[in-house]
């Protein structure tokens, strides 16, 4: 895999910003009230950086994200991605979404070539382009199979590829391992971090794992419980390249890291939790 | 301890001995008892026909049964002979054949494109949805058979006004299936073939039309069933030619027989329309796992 990836196709580009300003989004909820999922969220994220951003469940990542690929609009404050405000969907943003988007009906290959396809590439090109990309992610031998054919893992790395073959200056990733078994994500954790050092775009990776958000990020953010804001940002100074996530986490820096995010991430998590399970008083302690 | 551990190496030399005689015998029984299994049912199938047809031929034959009101299986061939030999009363009985399957086949091609283009459309556009949702509903509503009666006022005794009422039939499930497959389609999809650039256009076609064709191609048995009852329906209210007027025909002249021997080709072509729809169905939808009522079918079948 790791050798693959050295011949990626990659050329060089411009790489994008993204800047959220005082970003608030409100939901009409099904009875018509208005919910609140984010506010006041305030995210600098210069170009080629890999930012991550933890946070307990329903405190609107997802949300931070449809929101920076122009899927959604912020009911108030700016999005601006590579010093533009966004409207529609931003040039050079890719995405790839927890579960894997693939179209069930269309081949490996079909699915990574639809971007250059959409573009508006010619059939050729797009399937020589569709090719290169997997080789890349190691499966170039999988071309015609369809995605219920391949395992989760191969699934992810056929979601990447589909999102990288366009070249995108940001890439969000929306809890992209996050239903891959320990194993699969340590690999593809190691398979995204070889492909980022590569191209360096921009990223905001989502997860609820701090342990792989710190392994791979420079930048660690964490979320409050919603409605959802930026409760503290942290500075990963892990030297890159990295290398395996799974044995850089042993290091003394790494565990001095995951304290102190820990200790800011737990009480909102703990908040979370009370709020859902609606136990008073069950939580907290020993969250 | 000992014992254990020597019944343990004695069964792993005898599993590895024989692993490979295992297996190919394992496999060779399975496949026998698949094989039996196959044969009995067909044997079985097979016996319930002779006992249900002869049956009836014993009935009738010991006039238990009126035969000039129920018919009887060998008075059923004849007719169909007779028919075959001498033609009916409108013609050679493949002409009869040919022109029902004719206004069948063109109604379920109007029908379905119909429904395609108009629920895929709906779908899309909520607009077009919420002006025209209530009229479709209203036209739905009414017993559509009786839609046969109009069309035949309006378009006469030939073809058009059958493959008219047959596309009708066929419109309204195939409609309904595009339409709820549109709707249904995974948001997530379209979510990212938007980011991936696609444009509306290439968003129908590639994602939300391929999405909804799983819920068309379901409607299709349906449909085509529909269109076979369209055709026969409208020859019976109202025709020159088909086998719809044939049934007609014999039921005004008490033919029982002739009303049975109409009735088995029409069920031939029914089920032989299912099998050309199942082959269809099985090439379209390719890359699908097979689901496990599938597999159960392989089994058997
Ligand atoms: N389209 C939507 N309509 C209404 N509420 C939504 C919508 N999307 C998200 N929400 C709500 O916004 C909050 C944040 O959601 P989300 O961004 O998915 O959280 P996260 O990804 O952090 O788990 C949740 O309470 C969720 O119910
Ligand atoms: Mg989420």
């Amino acid at each position: 895999m790791g050798v693959a990836l050295a011949v990626g196709p990659v050329t060089g580009r411009t790489p994008g910003s993204i800047e959220l300003l005082g970003v608030t989004k409100r939901f009409l909820t099904p009875s018509g009230a208005s919910m609140t999922a984010l506010r006041d969220v305030d995210m600098v994220i210069a170009p080629g950086q890999f930012c991550a951003v933890v946070g307990p469940t329903g405190c609107g990542k997802s949300t931070t994200l449809t929101l920076v690929s122009g899927l959604d609009r912020p009911s108030a404050g700016t999005v601006r991605v590579g010093g533009q405000p966004v409207e529609g969907i931003p040039k050079g943003v890719g995405f790839v979404f927890q579960n894997d988007a693939l179209l069930p009906w269309k081949t490996v290959l079909g699915n990574v070539l639809l971007g250059p396809m959409f573009r508006g590439l010619p059939r050729k090109e797009a399937e020589a382009r569709g090719r290169e990309w997997l080789q890349v992610v190691g499966l170039a031998d999988f071309a015609s199979h369809h995605p219920h054919q391949l395992s989760g893992g191969m699934r992810k790395r056929v979601s990447l590829a589909a999102a990288l073959i366009n070249e995108p200056s940001i890439l969000l990733m929306d809890e992209p391992f996050g239903a891959l078994d320990v194993q699969t994500k340590a690999i593809m954790s190691n398979e995204l971090l070889a492909l980022w050092e590569q191209t360096r775009p921009s990223v905001i990776f989502v997860t609820h794992d701090l342990e792989e958000a710190i392994g791979l990020a420079d930048r660690v953010v964490v979320m409050t419980a919603g409605p959802g804001t930026v409760k503290a940002v942290y500075d990963i100074d892990l030297p890159r390249p990295r290398g395996a996530v799974q044995e850089i986490r042993f290091e003394h820096r790494f565990l001095e890291l995951h304290q102190q995010i820990w200790e800011s991430l737990r009480s909102e998590v703990g908040r979370a939790y009370a709020r859902t399970a609606a136990i008073p008083g069950a939580v907290g302690g020993q969250a | 301890m000992t014992d254990d551990a020597k019944l343990t190496a004695q069964s792993a030399a005898s599993a590895s001995g024989h692993a490979a005689a295992d297996a190919g015998s394992i496999a060779a029984e399975a496949m026998r008892r698949r094989r039996r299994r196959r044969v009995l049912t067909y044997a079985g199938r097979l016996i319930t026909l002779a006992l249900i047809v002869g049956g009836w031929q014993v009935l009738t034959d010991v006039k238990i049964v009126d035969a000039f009101f129920f018919g009887s299986p060998v008075g059923i061939v004849n007719r169909l002979i007779d028919w075959a030999e001498h033609g009916t009363a409108y013609g050679s009985l493949w002409e009869q054949i040919w022109i029902t399957i004719e206004e069948a086949l063109l109604g379920f091609v109007a029908g379905v494109v119909s429904g395609v283009v108009f629920g895929v459309a709906l779908g899309e556009f909520r607009y077009l949805a919420d002006v025209l949702g209530p009229y479709i509903k209203v036209v739905n509503a009414l017993p559509r058979i009786v839609l046969g009666s109009i069309f035949i006022i309006w378009l006469g005794l030939g073809m058009s006004s059958k493959v008219v009422l047959a596309a009708v039939l066929v419109f309204f499930v195939v409609f309904f299936n595009a339409f709820q497959g549109v709707r249904d389609v995974d948001r997530n999809l379209v979510a990212n073939a938007r980011i991936l650039g696609a444009s509306r256009l290439q968003i129908t076609r590639h994602v939300v039309f391929p999405s909804a064709l799983t819920w068309i191609i379901a409607s299709l048995h349906v449909s085509l069933g529909f269109s076979i009852i369209g055709a026969i329906v409208g020859e019976f209210l109202g025709a020159q030619k088909g086998l719809g007027l044939v049934i007609a025909t014999a039921q005004n002249t008490f033919d029982a027989n002739g009303v049975f021997a109409a009735m088995l080709v029409i069920g031939i072509l029914a089920l032989s329309a299912e099998a050309l729809m199942a082959q269809l169905e099985r090439r379209l939808l390719s890359w699908r796992p097979p689901s496990s009522a599938e597999i159960a079918d392989a089994a058997v079948a």
